[in-house]
């Protein structure tokens, strides 16, 4: 590690958290369905839809709007994939996908897991990518931020079943929070090199005198979106490792805060919300403090490097599967951003980190990915850990636990255990039964615990709506593409189910009043107690599976045992 | 007060008798139909049954079956010390509850033909009274259910069930209409409306809940419940699931190691110790003679917010004492206290016995009733009252009538010094002696001594208090400065309380009430937390969830921090518990991968010596810290006024890193035992 | 019935979505940037005498002895193949990995950790300074050139961090070829 890495990493996490702020006030402002400037749009659009902007809905109502909304567009992107052959934008030709693959990908990009189990620039159109797979992007991602505003707003309110009108939530953070700042993103982008064309490649003859087909296509846009709703499915197979989805440093900074800005930015709009800021700061920095150790805890492990290259006379950090321009610190950051978040993106090969930076991603998933998480579910999945740690520490203190005036009781804890129990249940279950069979065994890369690993991290990934690999794995089979995409299923809706039944509950109940016998949820001592909690209740179940994975190759590698 | 309670007694945590029976009774508990109630040890039931078939099996098989055998025992024990420290917390309830019920076995009750003629009844056993009878009861009678006087006038003995010696009158209608079963009447006669069915008197529903036999987990448990369960759900999947990982791995562990981990990581103690925990915590409050109809109220008790308390009797004595004399310009302090004091030799009323105590507490004044001396009495007609002796003449009374008797005397400092009384909430007597006007004795009533330390502490709690009066503004404010409560409702009728209370639970606050009168009974009912006093009416006791046989309406203390004590209690012991899977982890998973992967090795930190004695070494240290916890369980986690900040830090330093230090230490030890005696 | 009710705006707000996403903005985007940056949104292609020889941003195969090579590529089915982007996807203790690297060091030592391992994308561009310092002996001896010259190219080709912090110094390999060229010519 060198000081100019730490100063990397600490400059662009300021940077997302100096945004954060004023980010957070503007989502609380929209989410609060203030007349803002694009009335005329929204009404239109409402007209159009047979939406009553007014009419609020209760948490089965939100809930129903939420996957409809999903299974329409589920059906709309399998139809595009399925038939992308015939469709506009796609001169390369490519043939339309196979069913399985078809929807295992529609699943992916409809839970903003976006785990691609396809190579972009080799199996998708111009055509598909643009108005298949960008739009979910938006769509995914609003409908995430969508939830975590209905499930703040029931900690807002009091003795109501009201918990908004979905979509009405889904247009306004479309129009006014994902739109504005992808058209900024996506310009910036274009000036520092990203494509933006209609051509699908170009023929060049090196100066070896060889071919070289250049995949090209309308990236900018793509990457603006995929980036800032964390979906992470990139234009290319090498997704943001490839030089035209993020030729340089700069657009590696930009990136990078665009897949955190507004996962920081969702508790600070919480507090606005809930009328607490103090409290959504707490859960921010909470955020911020476990992002920034596990950074380092990977920075540390990917500049350390593999001894086993050391002993043959390659000195130096791992190098293997990362890109010159940005270098091993920067890799660190956006590697652990992008578990953290559900982003996915990488722009460096996660197969090839160093056992214990390869474990750092796998835990940051395994957490439930809410440090920050994902746009909305990374708030929402914090939330329930929130809802757990007071419940155990409000019992501590000696009185029926509470949050935000909020009594956490029986129907909370069962609806939260039941989101809780998710993530173990598909990442364990899966890998288990994926390593008992021949097709499973097939598709590995790797032997030894890193095929584990690397089967540990298909399911975690899926389950936590990731959508990042350990892309050695060959995960279009059968088992794979149907499994997978149940577990994605899994990981977004009986996740997001449970919360908004506990948004419905909390926003029944009264908001009690805060006196000298209930703990501050804004302090110190809260966030210890909630980041301990998090690493406890989210991660000691996997611990046994780490240990034959990661935790193995660790003290292989150090043994100099190779599989 | 009366310190004297139910079980004079406290049953030792350890009593030799009801140890001997819950040893008992935790075999009778292992019933799978019955302990399918507690979802943690239930699991560890069936997982120790596995094992246990499994270790005969290798018996049969001619294996070694050492090791099974081993952690099958310890695993059958980890389930016995559970149902054990849930017998242990019955049996002690279930002692306190025989001299309760002691108070109620075979009585008879005269059950009236005709409720006009008092001479004609039947005689019917005590238990089949059903509602609305009325019963005869007579000197020496027990009283054989709750009810209500209707008819008569007795003294009642409580001591049953209050443990006060003194009778109590118990009359039809007003305030002191109510007498519980098993209360004897010492003289005098009654006609009681019985006003419980059968099985529902306040008695039978304490013994009910001490017992446990009836008891119904409270929303909390039902809460911390679901969480365990989902707790061993989750490493249920994690167990079950690494046969897939370690059969990929090169080498899966046997179902007797598999079984290890899953037990040991479940949160038995915390799920082995619950119900214990409840029970103990209804045992205590009986302990401070508080009767609740449910486990429910007393966790409600913890949480409140707010606490109304009617102002006579409980704040303030409830009669007007002398507190001061206040001379006019010109006559000495003591000369006044003497008059005063005479003026009063005859007034036998606590106002006037008060003022003869303070001229002699106060200024050393003290005389004796000449006997030629003329009792002037008071009367309603001259609102004055006093002594003529030998021609003198001392007379105290109302400010008005004694300036009628001496006519041009009051100067301007006297009448400011009268209004300044007045404004206060305290009554100005004026004092004269023979055509003198001497100055003013001042009369209020009181504040009990201490009130304002235990309000203080209900504050530091994070509860305020709130007096009800019926006074007004002027005297209500006065006397709620003195006895520090934060807020007062003053010339309070039953709708204005009801409404208070309801105000209150709109801006999310949580109250409790303490009264007693019929008129108490529907703020009683809103309230969350309606603490009832043993004296009370029959309509106040019903509407209540608590009864305070004492009558003491500041032990809502004790039982808020019973309450707050049951809650902090589970809370810790789950931290505990979860904490200490970390150590497991460290003990267990080396043991069972290193033979895969030597490298693992390297996470056993603790050295443990063989793979057989770790996993052996964390079975026994998770069985055993159940029985090292239930004295704790029992007693409870000490609440501590401090503030919840520091107390949560203080609870997380104890269970929580104490919880992931312990085990570390008590695995190697148990390892190093293991290894001693060549267990291992 | 509520699922019924939430179709019409479930239609509505995707096929919304989608005209306005999938196609004006993307579009609308592919017309701006042909005006804002043309060479880059095109893929900043580099010409010369009129023939596409490749993209500044993607590195190309490089063998003879005469040019600056690249790090190694693990793109299918050759190196480089801008067709299909891959990493290697070897993990640290795989005996793939481990074999490759000892044939590739060839019994050097002290290698720059970039010239032995293959990149995320298969196609970067670049190497380190220290990397292309190693080849300078290698390139001057085959081109006849004094190895000074070759080093202040070399030294002149680095491009430090964005702002003297963010990424690593780094030589873009094509450039730097071509300039080789260049001054052969």
């Amino acid at each position: 590690m060198t000081l100019i890495g730490w100063v990397q990493i600490a400059l662009v996490l300021a940077a997302v958290l100096a945004a954060a702020f004023p980010l957070g006030a503007w989502i609380a402002t929209v989410l609060g369905g203030r007349r803002l400037a694009l009335a005329p749009v929204e009404r239109a659009l409402y007209r159009a839809g047979g939406i009553d902007p007014e009419r609020g809905m209760g948490w089965k109502s939100y809930a129903i709007a939420l996957l409809v909304l999903s299974a329409v567009h589920f059906a709309l992107l399998y139809a595009i994939l399925r038939l992308q052959y015939w469709l506009p934008f796609n001169p390369q030709g490519f043939a339309g996908m196979s069913p399985k693959l078809a929807f295992n990908t529609a699943i992916s990009f409809v839970t903003n897991t976006n785990w691609q189990a396809y190579s972009g620039e080799a199996a998708l159109s111009n055509g598909a990518q643009m108005f298949g797979l960008t739009v979910h992007n938006f769509l995914s991602a609003a409908a995430g931020i969508a939830a975590a505003g209905a499930v703040a707003r029931a900690f807002a309110r009091a003795g109501t079943g009201d918990l908004g009108n979905f979509w009405v939530d889904l247009t306004r953070i479309t129009l006014y929070v994902l739109l504005p700042l992808a058209l900024v993103v996506t310009i910036v982008l274009i000036a520092l090199g990203v494509p933006q064309t209609l051509a699908g490649s170009v023929d060049a003859i090196t100066l070896e005198g060889a071919k070289q087909t250049i995949a090209l296509g309308p990236v900018a846009f793509q990457e603006a979106i995929k980036l800032l709703g964390t979906n992470g499915g990139g234009f290319f197979n090498a997704n943001s490792a490839h030089p035209f989805e993020n030729p340089s440093a700069i657009s590696n900074i930009l990136e990078n805060w665009s897949l955190l800005a507004i996962g920081f930015a969702m508790p600070i709009a919480f507090g606005r919300i809930v009328g607490r800021p103090r409290d959504g700061l707490a859960l921010m920095i909470t955020m911020a403090i476990l992002l920034a150790a596990f950074t380092l805890a990977l920075y540390a492990a990917e500049a350390a490097g593999n001894p086993l290259l050391h002993a043959l006379g390659l000195p130096g950090g791992n190098m293997e599967g990362k890109e010159v321009r940005f270098g091993i610190p920067l890799s660190s950051l956006f590697t652990a951003s992008t578990t953290a978040t559900s982003t996915g993106a990488v722009i460096a090969a996660h197969d090839s980190l160093t056992p214990l930076g390869g474990m750092v991603t796998l835990v940051l998933m395994q957490l439930g990915e809410v440090i920050p998480g994902g746009v909305g579910s990374g708030l929402y999945g914090m939330l329930v850990f929130v809802l757990l740690t007071v419940f155990i520490a409000g019992l501590m203190v000696g009185r029926t636990p509470e949050y935000l005036g909020k009594k956490v009781e029986a129907r909370e804890i069962k609806l939260a255990m039941l989101a809780v129990l998710i993530l173990p249940l598909a990442i364990l279950g899966g890998t288990a039964i994926s390593l008992c069979t021949a097709s499973g065994l097939g598709s590995l890369a790797n032997a030894g615990p890193h095929g584990l690993s690397e089967m540990l991290y298909a399911w975690t990934s899926s389950a936590a709506n990731n959508g990042s690999a350990f892309a050695g794995l060959s995960a279009d089979t059968p088992l794979l593409d149907y499994g997978l995409g149940i577990a994605m299923l899994l990981g977004r809706f009986a996740y997001l189910v449970p919360v908004l039944a506990i948004a419905g509950s909390l926003a029944a109940k009264p908001k009690l009043a805060a006196s000298a016998g209930t703990f501050p949820t804004h302090g110190v001592l809260f966030a210890t107690l909630l980041a301990i909690n998090i690493l406890i209740l989210g991660g000691l179940q996997f611990l046994p599976a780490l240990s034959l994975g990661p935790l193995a190759e660790q003290f292989a590698m150090l043994a100099g045992q190779t599989y | 007060m009366t310190t004297q309670t139910l079980e004079a007694a406290p049953i030792g945590l350890f009593d030799p008798r009801i140890l001997r029976r819950a040893g008992l009774d935790a075999f009778a508990k292992l019933n799978p139909a019955a302990l399918i109630r507690n979802p943690v040890i239930f699991v560890t039931e069936i997982v120790a049954l596995l094992v246990s078939v499994l270790a005969i099996h290798d018996l049969i098989d001619g294996h070694s079956p050492t090791f099974a055998i081993s952690i099958a025992l310890w695993l059958w024990l980890t389930v016995l010390f559970a149902t054990f420290a849930e017998a242990v917390a019955e049996g002690r309830g279930r002692a306190r509850a025989e001299t309760l019920r002691r108070t109620r076995s075979d009585l008879v009750a005269r059950l009236l033909d005709d409720p006009a003629d008092r001479t004609r009844f039947t005689e019917v056993p005590a238990a089949t009274l059903r509602r609305d009878a009325l019963v005869l009861v007579r000197a020496g009678d027990l009283i054989p259910s709750d009810g209500e006087v209707v008819e008569g006038q007795a003294s009642v003995d409580e001591s049953a069930i209050t443990g006060e010696s003194a009778p109590v009158i118990r009359e039809a209608g007003g305030d002191r209409s109510a007498v519980t079963g098993g209360t004897q009447v010492i003289s005098d006669w009654l006609v009681v409306r019985i006003t419980a069915e059968p099985g529902h008197t306040f008695i039978e529903q304490m013994i009910a809940l001490v017992e446990g036999a009836s008891r119904r987990k409270t929303p909390n448990e039902i809460a911390l419940d679901i969480l365990l369960a989902g707790l061993t759900i989750i490493f249920l999947i994690a167990v079950v699931t690494l046969v897939g990982l370690a059969r990929y791995s090169g080498h899966v562990p046997s179902v007797v190691v598999l079984a290890a981990l899953l037990v040991t990581l479940i949160p038995t103690t915390i799920g082995g110790l619950l119900s214990a925990i409840g029970i103990a915590g209804m045992d205590r409050l009986v302990r401070f003679n508080v009767i609740a109809t449910s486990g429910r109220a007393v966790e409600a008790a913890g949480d409140i917010d707010m606490l109304l308390l009617d102002k006579t009797g409980t704040i303030t004595f409830g009669n007007r004492m002398a507190a001061g004399f206040h001379p006019i310009a010109g006559v000495d302090p003591r000369s006044l206290a003497q008059a005063a004091a005479l003026a009063s030799l005859g007034d036998e009323t606590p106002e006037g016995r008060s003022v003869v105590t303070l001229a002699r507490d106060a200024h050393g004044v003290a005389f004796d009733l000449d006997p030629d001396a003329v009792i002037v009495p008071f009367s309603a007609n001259t609102r004055v009252s006093g002594i003529d002796l030998h021609d003198r003449v001392w007379r105290k009374g109302a400010v008005d009538s004694i300036l009628e008797l001496v006519p041009g005397q009051a100067t301007d400092a006297f009448r400011a010094e009268v209004e300044r009384i007045a404004r206060l909430g305290a009554t100005p007597l004026a004092v004269m002696e023979d055509n003198r006007l001497l100055g003013i004795i001042e009369l209020k009533d009181t504040v009990k001594p201490g009130i304002r330390e235990r309000f203080a502490a209900l504050r530091r709690m994070g509860i305020r208090t709130v007096m009800i009066t019926g006074d007004n503004r002027t005297t209500a404010a006065a006397i709620a400065a003195e006895a520090g409560v934060d807020d007062f409702l003053a010339q309070a009728t039953p709708q204005d309380k009801l409404a208070y209370i309801r105000r209150e639970q709109e801006a999310g606050r949580l109250v409790a009430m303490c009264g007693d009168g019929t008129n108490d009974a529907p703020a009683l009912a809103q309230a969350d937390v309606g603490v009832a006093m043993q004296t009370g009416t029959q309509a106040a006791r019903e509407a209540g969830n608590m009864v305070d046989l004492d009558s003491d309406p500041t032990k809502l203390i004790e039982v808020v921090e019973i309450g707050k004590q049951l809650l902090i209690t589970r809370g810790s012991l789950t931290t505990f518990s979860i904490a200490n899977d970390v150590s497991k982890y460290f003990a267990i998973l080396p043991a069972i991968f290193a033979a895969t992967y030597p490298g693992l090795a390297a996470l056993n930190i603790m050295r443990l010596h063989t793979p057989q004695s770790a996993i052996l070494s964390a079975v026994i240290f998770n069985a055993l810290i159940i029985v090292a916890l239930v004295p704790l369980a029992l007693r409870g986690v000490r609440f501590r006024a401090t503030g919840a900040s520091a107390l949560l830090r203080r609870n997380l330093l104890i269970y929580g890193l104490g919880g992931l230090i312990a085990p570390f230490i008590g695995i190697k030890l148990i390892d190093l035992v293991l290894v001693a005696i060549g267990a291992a | 019935m509520t699922v019924l009710a939430q179709i019409r705006p479930a239609l509505t707000l995707v096929g919304v979505s989608t005209l306005a996403l999938g196609f004006v903005l993307p579009l609308g985007f592919v017309g701006a940037a042909g005006l804002i940056a043309p060479s880059q949104a095109q893929g900043s292609l580099i010409e010369r005498d009129g023939h596409v020889i490749g993209s500044a941003l993607i590195g190309q195969t490089f063998a003879r002895p005469d040019y600056f090579h690249p790090r190694p590529s693990a793109t299918s089915p050759a190196p480089y193949n801008a067709d299909n982007s891959s990493a290697s996807n070897l993990g640290p203790t795989s005996k793939a990995l481990i074999d490759r690297v000892r044939t590739d060091i060839a019994g050097r030592h002290e290698v720059p950790a970039d010239a032995l391992t293959t990149s995320g994308s298969g196609l970067d561009p670049d190497i380190s300074p220290a990397n292309a310092r190693d080849q300078v002996a290698r390139v001057a001896a085959a081109r006849h050139l004094p190895a000074e010259q070759v080093a202040t190219l070399v030294a002149r080709s680095v491009r430090g961090p964005f702002l003297g912090i963010f990424g690593e110094p780094r030589v873009n390999v094509l450039r730097l070829n071509l300039a080789l060229d260049a001054m052969k010519g």
